[in-house]
């Protein structure tokens, strides 16, 4: 029985245009085989969670290079439960190393700070894929 | 047969084993290099360059509030830094007010918050404005910066023509790299030429536009597509003004231009010779321009924060380093160096102040201002400066031939392009093909642990930029904000410069909001969809 390749939405919330990283992961976990959607950029929480729902997503993650991470994670994680969406979530941009910690107590799956391979990521995705 | 090792640029050009005079021989000295402050300035917009008087040092910074900004512009002027460069909030620049809950997590970081004119005047309290040169980072909203800065000195007494500085105001790179735009690209060109305009009449001292390859090149493109696209855009500028009839050497002396100092350390600096000795020529012989002014490439080098590594950060010492004596090699006319925490965090006042401490010692400690250019000469320099012009400006024609910068901006083919390198770049990197030191060789897991000291934003910004926003609405008369924001919107409805209505409302304390609703209104919004 052939899997079914991991659904991933990347989006980047706020105002932050810094894109490069999230489209380069986008590339890459297209090239891994994921089925993948970048929104692009300016994305509100809604429209993420919405995007989720719609295509009924395995995965959600956020790039945050301003900044703003701890309340983007607060933010998407309370819509997630609102909206009872059980997608994993995780987060990566420039993430100090005490966020790091803060978001994973906050309930982020996982974060991948500036520096992450794209072997890590994938493979992560991979891993938690049909738990 | 033993396998020889190929060497590359980066931007793929073959490098040989050893240069020689034959690699030189049909590079003409007087028409190709020319003496410094001589055409086609190859060797520098000024004869004594650095003897004369050394290069500007600016550190990029902008925190929070205005107060705390001007703080720390305060330190950094008491340290010998002699430009300020602003760093602005993302609301400020796309247009949104403190108080508006769409921008609620963003108010105050990555730079400081301005709403009105109460927080110019803040932001430069105590500062001479006729004395320092202050570069804001600001593109979309970059006419409400300049106003409100002219509207500031002239509270303060400062004559306007005195006032000298650069609002950044590419916006070709932010349709291409950089995101913060907000109307059609068509309408922020317009609005560019209309702050150029002013300038050339008004703000003598002013550089109402830098032309940026910067951001495209933190994207991911190399050394021949940043010249060719940061020309191309130049050449557009100067076309779109030259239709306003206004001549040629009123306005190109104070076009201003932004590089970016990558690694590949002789061919950035072979960049930047080219790039004088391409834009003289086009002003020259294109633009048919009599002011020797008019010929200079000026050019602010940005380092890069891209290279900077979280891993290991005070690695990023060296990195700064070298990448700040790539630029002064250059010949580049103010530096910026990144902080070595880039990576990680916003710049603490301690990391903000050794990467200036770093221009300095390049600069007064390493003799390299003794002399002008003093790499040229060099045959594998001058043979890089020679290659480079050669294939930037076949660059160039074949933009012009797939219908030139815009319609390749609006199609997202130099993204695409430019995405695509990135994305072998990153992979050549993540594969170990290329070493970045203590990152994918060399590591040590125990190093990772060294966490240097990090900025922490004080998360009551929003609040203080809020009652003060509130307190400034309070005491300005209603009147004359709507008074002047109706002007805002019929001008740009008429499509004449908007700039003098822009300064009314400025003074009128309008919010940068209030102004730019005033012109989505009229104008509309655009967003790109994602390339990927």
């Amino acid at each position: 029985m052939t899997k079914r390749p991991p659904r991933v939405i990347l989006a980047k919330p706020g105002l932050d245009g810094h894109d490069k990283g999230v489209r380069l992961v986008a590339m890459s976990m297209r090239d891994a085989g994921f089925d993948v959607h970048y929104l692009g950029l300016r994305q509100s929480i809604d429209s993420i969670a919405a995007a989720a729902k719609e295509r009924d997503a395995d995965f959600i993650g956020l790039s945050v290079l301003s900044g703003t991470h701890l309340r983007v994670a607060d933010r998407m994680l309370q819509k997630l439960r609102e909206e009872k969406l059980r997608c994993r979530f995780f987060i990566g941009g420039v993430i100090p190393k005490a966020d790091v910690l803060r978001l994973l107590e906050l309930g982020v799956d996982n974060v991948f700070p500036v520096g992450t391979t794209f072997a890590a990521m994938n493979q992560w995705i991979l891993e938690h894929c049909e738990e | 047969m033993a396998e020889v090792k190929q060497f590359f640029t980066e931007s793929g050009m073959a490098v040989k084993p050893l240069y020689t005079p034959e690699d030189v021989a049909g590079i003409s000295y007087d028409e190709a290099l020319g003496h410094s402050g001589q055409f086609p300035y190859t060797r520098g917009v000024y004869e004594s360059m650095y003897r004369g008087r050394t290069w500007t040092m600016r550190l990029y910074s902008g925190l929070a509030t205005a107060e705390e900004s001007n703080a720390r512009y305060k330190y950094l002027l008491s340290q010998g830094s002699t430009g300020l460069s602003v760093a602005l909030d993302l609301p400020t620049q796309l247009g949104y007010d403190s108080d508006n809950p769409l921008v609620e997590d963003e108010v105050g970081r990555i730079g400081v918050a301005i709403d009105t004119l109460a927080d110019m005047e803040a932001l430069f309290d105590g500062i001479d404005l006729g004395k320092v040169s202050t570069s804001f980072t600001i593109n979309s909203t970059a006419i409400i910066i300049l106003a409100m800065y002219v509207a500031a000195a002239m509270k303060k007494g400062t004559p306007i023509d005195q006032i000298a500085g650069t609002t950044q105001n590419d916006m070709v790179k932010e349709f291409l790299a950089r995101n913060t735009y907000i109307f059609p690209i068509e309408d922020h060109i317009r609005i560019s030429v209309d702050m150029i305009e002013y300038c050339a009449q008004h703000i003598p001292k002013w550089n109402p536009i830098n032309i940026a390859g910067y951001h495209m090149r933190e994207s991911g493109a190399d050394a021949v597509q940043e010249l060719a696209v940061v020309l191309a855009t130049a050449e557009m500028i100067a076309d779109e003004t030259l239709k306003r009839g206004i001549d040629i050497d009123s306005f190109a002396p104070r076009l201003s231009f932004e590089l970016w100092t990558g690694t590949d350390f002789f061919e950035e600096i072979a960049k930047y010779r080219a790039a004088r000795r391409m834009w003289s020529g086009i002003v020259k012989n294109q633009y048919g321009a009599k002011n020797p002014k008019s010929l200079l490439f000026r050019v602010f080098a940005g380092g890069n924060g891209i290279t900077l590594t979280a891993r290991e950060p005070l690695n990023n010492i060296i990195r700064v380093t070298l990448q700040c004596l790539t630029s002064a090699l250059g010949g580049a006319q103010a530096i910026h160096t990144p902080a070595y925490d880039e990576a990680i965090a916003t710049p603490t006042k301690s990391s903000a102040l050794m990467a200036l401490r770093t221009q300095q010692v390049i600069a007064y400690e390493s003799g390299i201002t003794k002399t002008v250019d003093p790499l040229g000469g060099s045959y594998y320099v001058e043979h890089l400066t020679d290659e480079l012009v050669r294939q930037a400006a076949e660059k160039m024609e074949e933009l012009k031939r797939q219908g030139g910068l815009m319609r390749a901006v609006k199609e997202g083919s130099l993204q695409r392009e430019i995405q695509q390198r990135a994305y072998a770049a990153e992979l050549a990197i993540q594969r170990g093909e290329r070493t970045i030191v203590g990152v994918n060789r060399y590591q040590d897991e125990e190093a990772d642990s060294i966490e240097p000291p990090i900025y922490q934003a004080d998360s009551g910004v929003r609040d203080k930029q809020v009652s003060r926003l509130r307190r400034v609405k309070e005491q300005r008369s209603d009147t004359a904000v709507a008074k002047a924001l109706e002007r805002v919107r019929k001008d740009c409805a008429a499509k004449v410069n908007i700039f003098p209505a822009v300064l009314e409302a400025v003074n009128a304390y309008a919010t940068v909001g209030e102004i730019t609703d005033a012109m989505r209104a009229v104008l509309g919004e655009t967003i790109q969809p994602p390339i990927f």
